[in-house]
């Protein structure tokens, strides 16, 4: 059978790396936090829109091993986001115009 | 095509007779075989689409004449709830990936099964548990759902029926879908044999890998709407009730997010089935097929941005509604171009006017009606003046029906020969054809009429000037349920007693022909190698 797939060799990441990442989480929960309490208007969902993805990306790339893994997976996590991003884009696009009219 | 003298007098057993000592129910209903689970999706599916039909007929003779008759109007409104919840999540969307997407797509890809078969049979096993889920939410709680398939808020919050288990039931089958999407991207990706690339990868192939993105991708935005629907008829949350500050237009934004892509999970496997019989019955190979193939990808992709075009008169911004009209016309480019493929392939094509080509000319004439009077409804201006009434339902059924319906009984007629290893009365499955056809037709057509005339959909009753358009309805209802009748019977005999089909009746040229009928457990006894594409006839006929 043929594969998409390289050679898929195990990788075991050191205690600094992880404890890095997960401090980086933990102040970034901090941040959307404080964040909320400033009154951005629109961009309030910007910002903590952008916190959570880098949140997510934190944990998919380092927690879930996916930095190591082929460009195949990877391009395949990237189409799942510009998809995520397009579904949750085009719904706030329509509530940040609701109440302009055209005419 | 008739091969006749070259039959075998009997059938061979394959994977339908029991394997190393396992046999009876249990060796069905716990099978990793991708062929029993195939067969056992077309078994419920083919039951609950009954139970559909019964329901979408009670509907039907109900409406035959104005006034209050035969039911009340809360069970009228549980009737065509569940004639939609259960049409769509458990019939319309599963029917072809997991029937025939389950049966063929290791045959067709040259594998022994798909990527994870015990995967494969969970999915199985929630689909049933989902359906028995949506079954019970009939007969438990305070009553049927009556909200629609569609469960908007804030009405479905708010109903004392029993909606809050019908969304479990759906968020069940959700998963189901899921897993079957993420079985068979790996599967394309995983199992292809020896000198199976990309471009010699079947249509139907395309169109279940193009299919399975969605699913994977669209699928959890439904789970994770209905789980909020449940979350705030249990908990009392705001999110979507505006006496509580929650926004109605976000459910409707997040359900379509995954309900219009669903469409096309309906559809685009139904092409692929068209894609790949067309070929076959012209003699000739496929006309454009790279443009078939990509426009399938493409489909899966632009059909996933239009999900709006359900909500022009919902209060959405101005902005959105030109964006989203925008978008839904670009979406037919794709399936333009599907279109005039397959009428090119056709052209000064050997036509043999076999059962399954029937069907699927019946796909094009009925998907092109509905597809074009789909457009009628992606302008946001005629969409005011036809929106929720009788002229999306026909749109719809014509589409939904008329589409997958037909791709799917193609697909029966088609691979009916391979599945079973005998072949049914090709005249009979004809007649139930144009029978069906012409059902069809005067069922859905008039809705067009009563639409634009300003019937609105889902009412209990109706005002005497809808009364003959209604009347027509109802009585092609009656016709396409005779000639349903006539083509599930015929196909049943043909199960029983009809003759040995041999292993390639049609003179096909994908590789699961190139296996007895029906195929063996293990499929190929050593993996192919592919030198040559899925419809290069003259190579398969040198092979002959």
């Amino acid at each position: 059978m043929s594969s998409d797939s390289d050679q898929h060799l195990p990788h075991i990441l050191g205690d600094r790396l992880l404890t890095a990442v997960w401090l980086a989480l933990l102040v970034l929960t901090v941040v959307t936090i404080l964040v909320a309490r400033i009154h951005l208007g629109f961009n309030n969902i910007l910002v903590a829109m952008t916190i959570a993805t880098t949140k997510a990306l934190l944990v998919i790339f380092f927690f879930m091993h996916m930095k190591y893994e082929n460009r195949l997976l990877q391009g395949l996590l990237c189409l799942a986001f510009v998809v995520l991003a397009i579904f949750i884009g085009m719904t706030f696009f329509d509530v940040a115009y609701r109440d302009v009219a055209l005419s | 095509m008739n091969q006749a003298a070259t039959l075998p007098q009997s059938i061979p057993p394959g994977y339908l007779a029991s394997s190393q000592g396992k046999g009876g129910l249990a060796s069905w209903l716990f099978t990793t075989d991708h062929k029993r689970i195939g067969l056992l999706y077309l078994a419920c599916i083919l039951t609950l689409f009954a139970v559909g039909v019964c329901l979408g007929l009670i509907m039907r003779l109900k409406l035959i004449t104005p006034g209050n008759q035969l039911l009340t109007p809360q069970t009228y409104n549980a009737v065509f709830t569940l004639h939609g919840v259960i049409m769509i999540f458990m019939v319309v969307i599963p029917s072809i990936p997991a029937t025939f997407g389950n049966f063929l797509l290791p045959l067709h890809l040259g594998a022994q099964d798909v990527s994870f078969p015990r995967l494969n049979l969970f999915s199985w096993w929630l689909y049933l548990i989902g359906s028995l889920v949506a079954v019970l939410s009939i007969f438990t709680g305070s009553g049927a759902p009556d909200t629609g398939w569609t469960f908007y808020v804030p009405f479905s919050e708010r109903t004392t029926t029993n909606v809050s288990v019908a969304v479990l039931a759906v968020f069940i089958l959700g998963f189901s879908s899921i897993l079957t999407g993420l079985n068979f991207v790996t599967t394309i990706h995983q199992m292809r044999a020896r000198g199976m690339t990309w471009r010699r990868l079947s249509l139907f192939v395309w169109s279940l890998y193009a299919t399975a993105w969605v699913q994977v991708l669209a699928t959890p935005v439904l789970g994770i709407t209905v789980l909020l629907v449940f979350a705030e008829r249990v908990l009392n949350l705001g999110l979507f009730d505006p006496t509580r500050g929650g926004d109605p237009l976000l459910y409707q934004h997040l359900f379509w997010i995954y309900s219009h892509p669903a469409v096309y999970i309906m559809i685009l496997p139904a092409m692929g089935v068209v894609s790949d019989i067309i070929p076959v019955f012209a003699r000739k190979r496929i006309f454009g097929y790279k443009m078939i193939a990509f426009s399938s990808l493409t489909i899966a992709f632009v059909g996933s941005l239009v999900w709006a075009h359900h909500m022009f008169t919902s209060g959405i911004s101005d902005f959105a509604v030109l964006l989203f009209s925008f978008l839904t016309f670009i979406v037919a480019v794709p399936s333009a171009i599907k279109v005039f493929n397959w009428l090119s392939t056709l052209y000064k094509g050997s036509i043999s006017l076999e059962p399954p080509l029937l069907y699927t000319l019946g796909f094009i004439w009925m998907f092109s009606v509905g597809g074009l009077t789909g457009l009628i409804q992606g302008a946001a201006g005629p969409d005011i003046h036809v929106h929720d009434t009788y002229f999306i339902v026909g749109h719809f059924h014509y589409v939904i029906f008329g589409g997958t319906g037909l791709g799917m009984f193609a697909a029966l007629h088609y691979w009916f020969p391979k599945m079973f290893g005998r072949m049914y009365d090709r005249r009979r499955a004809r007649t139930a054809f144009w029978i069906i056809l012409a059902g069809m037709n005067l069922l859905y057509f008039p809705m067009f009429v009563l639409g634009m005339e300003g019937m609105p959909r889902r009412y209990y009753d109706y005002l005497p000037e809808f009364a003959t358009g209604q009347f027509i309805s109802t009585v092609g209802s009656w016709v396409l349920a005779a000639g349903l009748g006539l083509m599930f019977w015929n196909l049943y005999a043909g199960l029983r007693r009809g003759a040995p089909a041999g292993p390639n009746p049609w003179g096909a040229a994908t590789l699961e022909w190139t296996l007895s009928s029906p195929p063996p457990h293990e499929n190929f006894e050593h993996e192919p190698r592919v030198d040559h594409g899925p419809y290069d006839f003259a190579r398969e006929a040198s092979h002959e």
